[in-house]
């Protein structure tokens, strides 16, 4: 059923006939529709599949549900932009995908599981090596562990098994909203604050149909090209320290300070808590102070450039990006990847162009690449440009009015679809109200989730010293997967 | 009273030696806009990880703990073949480079040795990569002493440098200015720095020489970062007595101008390490390779002069 991005549908009116599900799965599927959700809620004997489908080129959703009780068939093999989604499905609700390739835990969240105790895919041969990396790194970093198989320093295939940070967060948005929802979605990936915090309320207010008013949309916007800022910068930094290249690595972490201090300024802290609430956001900003964000603004973005800009114009580093984790477009495309990864490999999605809301109407960003590295970075340099230029519009000219409108009760047994670009791709949060206007399910979908599938794809032959490099120009959250 | 100055000068070296380290990171700092690590950091280090006991893994053997001894026993007899400012050392005989040589090429081993016997993946990456390294490099750094060797009809070390004067230069500017390129570049190798191998990281995956002292501790590591130490020394050294063989007589100001240029080039190698990034793992040998060539080329122009 075609359903409207950011406003209520009636929940029961998705519901087809399971076979007919499938069929229309598929079809709609194989006809470019890309899965950004695909999960199974509770309903009474059984679990109820749901598919949200997005339509990037027509800015179009589509939901569709089912119940079933038993095993379904997998699609997987058709559309391995639903692996994970399959494997998620069976690891939440026991619904057997048949035929599915690689049936095993995302998260390790069921009864007596351990995390990262499950079969490894292996390659044999007297001298195909195994490496395993994690969970426990070197670095402060999150757990995560990697397993490759190697020849040498070539990689055949690598592994990634997260799920050590589960916190069963999905679970704790049932009832809601209550005073707790909020803050779970800002901190459901730390440095995502604000892209979650705005998906979180984009579907409560859609549920409870309020518009936020057009100065709240406006500080949103300026809160998420911030965090976009920040985020963008310090991978710079990180990408040039993981090829040892100091200038712009020393640079880029500090400026990428002054970006979360203008954050603080606005909300009192770096990262944008407390910022968004439903309804519209929690503080305003006056003349002085917009003028004061204008002017960091405007100083920040002249160092970035100046430390960008060397990693184009130093031999050793671009030789170092180019071609290194190649991420084909079909590849890209095949498995539903989003956010700056897929568009460096040219796949043109972008959910503030696909899907405007709020202040992004009539944005454009053209951006494609060669998928490598080099093309990772350069994206995100892209992005840099246009949300300086982005921001700097908003403070320029700030609507006039209040800053927050009223979020009554929620619609009953309805749903909602809200989609963010976060400074890593598309966040997804899809929300189920019960008969009580209740939070009857809450599924969230960050851009890590997709994406981590295609680190795993840009080491395949690739050198095993590259991984570090490849990993950061990915730079993923661990528990905005494992939630 | 000449075997106590070569005793001062054997000191000097081993005492100083930690210090070049230092000198690169405030170098690296300075660039980076940041005040740096203090100038003796490596001491403190040295010093902490003498007091504390070390942690063997079930799985290793005695070669495990050898590897360190060997490894800075290796470094330090290396270091007593080594001229200080022009002025012999403790002792030198004929063909005395082939062991200096010998006496890397056991260290090394030894090391690479302790390595595999963890049986660890990383260290076993690290063991592949060093070796896989060093046969670059060692054809370049031996091709080199070989060609000065020619330059000053000398077949020890002591000897060599002893005769290398201004006039050398004067005559033979080409050969020792390639055969200075070729040990810079060894010198940068072979001391894990940066394009060839990136000392800061702590990215198992793409360490080199790291990756194969993972599992060592407490004074173990301080015997391989003092003999790290030291390697950086004996490079630095020979490149210093190639570049400035000043002899002005006086021993005092011939060995204050060799340290200052100790430092120079520790300086030269923090300003590398600033400006370029590093090398893509399966490059390095190309850069190796390269220095191969410098010395090949020195020995020819030598045998041609």
């Amino acid at each position: 059923m075609k359903v409207e991005h950011l406003s209520a549908f009636n929940f029961a009116s998705t519901d087809l006939d399971p076979s007919l599900f499938l069929e229309t799965a598929a079809s709609r599927l194989a006809a470019g529709g890309r899965a950004v959700s695909y999960f199974a809620v509770p309903d009474r004997a059984g679990h109820r599949l749901v598919l949200a489908l997005a339509f990037d080129r027509e800015g179009r959703l589509e939901v569709y549900s089912t119940l079933f009780e038993g095993p379904f068939r997998a699609l997987t093999p058709s559309f391995p932009q639903l692996h994970l989604f399959e494997r998620e499905i069976y690891e939440q609700s026991g619904l057997k995908p048949e035929g599915h390739p690689w049936l095993k835990p995302i998260r390790f969240n069921g009864q007596g599981a351990v995390p990262g105790l499950a079969d490894y895919f292996t390659v044999h041969g007297s001298q195909v090596h195994e490496v395993a990396v994690g969970p426990v790194h070197a670095g402060v970093i999150e757990p995560g562990h990697f397993r490759f198989q190697c020849h040498g320093e070539r990689v055949f295939h690598l592994e990634i098994m997260l799920g050590y940070q589960h916190r069963g967060l999905e679970r704790k948005f049932i009832g809601g909203p209550d005073g707790r929802s909020l803050h779970y979605a800002e901190t459901l990936a730390g440095d995502t604050t604000i892209g979650h915090a705005w998906a979180y309320c984009g579907a409560v207010e859609a549920l409870a149909a309020v518009n936020a008013p057009p100065r709240a949309q406006a500080l949103r916007g300026i809160m998420l090209e911030l965090e976009r800022l920040a985020s963008h910068t310090g991978d710079l930094g990180a990408l040039a320290g993981d090829v040892a290249f100091l200038p712009t690595a020393s640079f880029c972490g500090r400026l990428r300070g002054e970006l979360l201090n203008m954050t603080a300024l606005v909300c009192g802290n770096r990262f944008g808590r407390n910022m968004l609430k439903p309804g519209g956001v929690n503080f305003d900003l006056d003349f002085a102070l917009a003028k004061e964000l204008k002017l960091r603004l405007e100083n920040t973005y002249r160092d970035v450039e100046n430390a960008v800009s060397l990693l184009w114009e130093t031999g050793s580093v671009t030789d170092r990006f180019e071609g290194t984790g190649v991420v084909p477009k079909e590849v890209a495309e095949g498995l539903g990847l989003v956010g700056p990864a897929a568009r460096a490999s040219g796949v043109g999605l972008d959910t503030r162009r696909n899907f405007p809301a709020g202040p992004y109407e009539g944005f454009t960003l053209g951006v494609s690449g060669s998928g490598d590295v080099y093309s990772r970075a350069y994206v995100r340099w892209l992005e840099i440009q246009k949300s300086a230029e982005l921001v700097g519009g908003w403070l320029d000219a700030l609507p006039e009015g209040p800053v927050a409108a009223d979020c009554g009760a929620l619609k009953p047994e309805s749903a909602a679809v809200s989609l963010v670009e976060g400074w890593r791709g598309q966040i997804c949060h899809v929300a189920l109200t019960g008969r009580d206007g209740k939070f009857r399910h809450y599924k969230i979908t960050d851009p890590s989730f997709q994406n981590w599938q295609a680190l795993a794809m840009a080491l395949r032959n690739g050198e095993i010293s590259d991984f570090p490099l490849c990993n950061k120009s990915f730079n993923l959250s661990y528990c905005g997967r494992d939630l | 009273m000449e075997i106590v100055k070569t005793l001062f000068q054997f000191l000097a070296a081993a005492l100083l030696a930690p210090l070049l380290p230092g000198v690169i990171n405030r170098v690296k700092a300075f660039f980076a806009g940041r005040r740096g690590q203090p100038l003796g950091q490596l001491y403190y280090d040295l010093f902490k990880l003498l007091l504390k006991t070390p942690v063997y893994s079930r799985t290793t053997t005695w070669v495990f703990k050898a590897g360190p001894i060997i490894g800075v026993a290796s470094l330090v007899t290396a270091l007593a073949l080594l001229p200080f400012a022009g002025r012999p050392s403790f002792f030198a005989f004929e063909g005395d480079f082939i062991f200096l040589i010998y006496l890397l090429g056991l260290a090394r081993f030894a090391t690479v040795l302790a390595a595999l016997d963890t049986g660890s993946a990383f260290e076993g990456m690290g063991a592949s990569r060093e070796m896989q390294f060093a046969v670059f490099a060692e054809p370049a750094f031996f091709l080199g002493l070989a060609a000065l060797a020619r330059v000053t009809g000398q077949p020890s070390l002591a000897g060599m440098f002893g005769a290398l004067t201004g006039d050398t230069w004067r005559t033979a500017a080409p050969v020792l200015a390639l055969l200075t390129a070729s040990f810079f570049i060894v010198l940068l190798a072979e001391n894990s720095r940066v394009p060839a191998d990136d000392p800061n990281t702590h990215l198992e995956l793409t360490m080199i020489h790291e990756a194969m002292v993972l599992d060592h501790s407490g004074p173990d590591l301080a015997f391989i970062l003092y003999g790290a130490s030291l390697k950086l020394w004996l490079f630095g050294a020979l490149i210093c007595s190639t570049v400035l063989p000043r002899h002005t007589g006086s021993w005092a100001s011939d060995s204050a101008l060799f340290l200052l240029m100790m430092f120079g080039v520790a300086a030269g190698v923090g300003i590398v390490e600033s400006v370029i990034a590093r090398l893509r793992l399966t490059k390095v040998p190309f850069m190796l390779i390269t220095a191969f060539a410098f010395s090949a080329l020195a020995l020819i122009f030598q045998m041609g002069r």
